[in-house]
């Protein structure tokens, strides 16, 4: 993180057919905050305006009222280069079958980089750099058809697609929604990776919360359009109060923890991954055996 | 006892342009019996989508034959009793909610095959009472979170009767709290004696059936109860898969505590499990 904003959100609202009998409020005051080179969590349920907020970073929704602010550009000014901040803001939506529609899937894949004006041979090589990222195999699938692939298959060649125009923000709705096991852990390791490595910031909506552990820097809780809670994986998810309140969930590890300590049993439930919780549990299981040999072997 | 769905060498390729086929199943056989509680699994790409869409005939195969109470699926007059037969809840339950308030949404099916309006009623009140979404009958459905609207979408295939229920991926888009909610939902109806089979890529989630089959390349690889299946650690991990975080858990104290059992698929288990050794070594 370099401590230079790079999203700077204030009080934003924004509501849905405004002055007709289906008017329908998204968001109410909104506010978000995030540095370059960070990786930010939303979460929060369905209809809380998640997806609302984020369709405002690349300017697909423009602000109602309140303050936008992207990379230094103030979106609510009247003229808004919006095809430099497309470029900017890649968006990978929840339905990846939505920004898919060439033929075949290296086109598909191909389409932003060329219509940027990229020579050819860049082109090819950027289209198989985030085929690579993705995970899937330059050669063997370019040529294929986009109808043919299964749904996590179609989630893996939208997200290709925009990471082919090398964008300085990343906006993920739901990324591993769909994805089996070992390619869930293989695409967010990648990403872990672009943040880390190539300082690219990453916003992303999520509904899993071993992904939000894993990934993000900070954590957004929304709530009835606007932002209830934040703070980092660990200070969401050990308020045990709060967490309640807003109905979500745990990691599935940190849910056993949560249970043992309910029963009355010493656990830290800051412990997210299956190794640590499982040591947690054992620091206890040891405590009750003092002096026997299994102590030194923790 | 006479299988409800039926399948004899079913294979099925999508054509992918004028010389070549991608073959997605190959040569798939199995049955699925009244009352069974059935997950199927396997990595992206595997089959198992196309797979579920083979078992009411939303899909036929290109050879083999598909049979639900012994109608080939590929028998174009027997296609409403089979599509009522077996009902399919899927991934978006934006796709399959149709209505813009709840009990009618729940009631549009039994519109369609011309139900009395008593009996659609009843129907509908029974609906939903099973997924506990009466208090939101007169409610449109767009305001409700994820895992409600997924209980109206099932709502509305429960309320035609079916004999089984296929979920296609139905908890994929819900957070733990909706997913939570289906899944009760599901072992309320298979208690109540409906056959469940159910797609997913959450193994918590499978740990739940009664008998997981596994599915890679088209071809089915494992096929029996979970605890059978997870004990197959590195084969899963293999065919991009693995087993419960509680089973890994489980796994990582095993190794450390030899007493403590290894062989662990669901959350209670665990924290039995937790309970018992605590005890154990309390009293000695």
């Amino acid at each position: 993180m370099t401590g230079r904003p790079i999203i700077e959100i204030e009080n934003l609202s924004h509501t849905y057919m405004k002055g007709t009998p289906m008017e329908h409020v998204a968001l109410k005051g909104a506010n978000l905050y995030a540095e370059e080179g960070e990786c930010i969590a939303i979460i929060g349920h369905t209809g809380s305006g998640k997806s609302t907020l984020i369709q405002h970073f690349n300017g697909l929704m423009r602000p109602e009222s309140g303050k936008v602010i992207i990379d230094g550009e103030d979106l609510s000014k009247k003229k808004v280069d919006l095809k430099t901040l497309r470029q900017k803001v890649g968006l990978v939506f929840q339905n990846p079958e939505d920004q898919i529609f060439e033929k075949l899937i290296g086109d598909d894949i191909a389409y932003g980089p060329f219509k940027l004006g990229l020579p050819i041979k860049e082109v090819r090589e950027r289209v198989k750099w985030a085929m690579d990222v993705v995970g899937l195999d330059f050669e063997e699938i370019k040529d294929r058809q986009t109808f043919a692939l299964s749904g996590g298959q179609k989630r893996k060649v939208a997200l290709a697609g925009i990471l082919a125009l090398k964008p300085k923000i990343l906006v993920l709705d739901e990324p591993t929604a769909g994805l089996d096991p070992k390619s869930r852990k293989e695409l967010l390791d990648k990403i872990k990776r672009l943040n880390k490595d190539e300082k690219l910031t990453v916003v992303f909506v999520s509904h899993n919360m071993e992904e939000v552990a894993m990934l993000a820097d900070r954590v957004y809780v929304m709530a009835g359009g606007t932002d209830v809670l934040t703070g980092t994986p660990k200070e969401i998810f050990t308020d045990k109060e709060k967490l309640q309140h807003h109905q979500i969930g745990t990691p599935e590890t940190v849910q056993v923890l949560y249970k043992l300590t309910d029963l009355g049993y010493q656990v830290n439930t800051e412990a997210f991954s299956v190794l640590e919780a499982a040591e947690e549990i054992m620091k206890v299981l040891a405590g009750k055996k003092e002096g026997s040999e299994h102590v030194q072997r923790i | 006892m006479e299988p409800i769905i039926r399948l004899e060498n079913v294979s099925f390729s999508y054509k992918i342009n004028e010389k070549t086929k991608v073959s997605v199943l190959k040569n798939i056989s199995f049955s699925i019996f009244p009352g069974e509680y059935v997950a199927i699994i396997g990595h992206n790409g595997s089959g198992k989508s196309t797979l579920s869409k083979h078992l009411n005939g939303i899909l036929t195969p290109d050879s083999g034959d598909v049979w639900v109470h012994g109608h080939n699926t590929k028998d174009v007059n027997k296609k409403r009793s089979i599509r009522q037969a077996v009902g399919t809840v899927f991934q978006h339950p934006d796709n399959q909610i149709v209505a813009t308030i709840v009990e009618e949404d729940v009631a549009f099916g039994l519109e369609n095959i011309g139900v009395p309006r008593e009996e659609m009623k009843k129907r509908v009140d029974e609906a939903l009472n099973v997924v506990k979404m009466s208090p939101f009958r007169h409610r449109p459905p767009h305001h409700l979170s994820g895992g409600q609207k997924q209980r109206v979408a099932i709502a509305g295939v429960l309320a035609m009767k079916p004999d089984c229920i296929v979920f296609d991926e139905a908890t994929s888009m819900l957070d733990s709290f909706g997913r939570k909610e289906v899944l009760q939902v599901m072992r309320k109806m298979n208690n109540m004696g409906m056959t469940i089979i159910t797609v997913t890529h959450h193994m918590s989630e499978a740990a739940e059936a009664d008998r997981i089959i596994v599915i890679e390349g088209g071809q089915i690889v494992m096929d029996g109860p979970p605890r059978e299946i997870f004990k197959h650690k590195l084969e899963l991990e293999n065919l991009q898969l693995e087993v419960p975080s509680v089973s890994q858990m489980a796994e990582v104290i095993h190794s450390q505590f030899n007493t403590f059992s290894k062989d662990i698929i669901q959350e209670n288990e665990f924290i039995e499990e937790v309970e018992k050794f605590h005890k154990e070594e309390v009293g000695t």
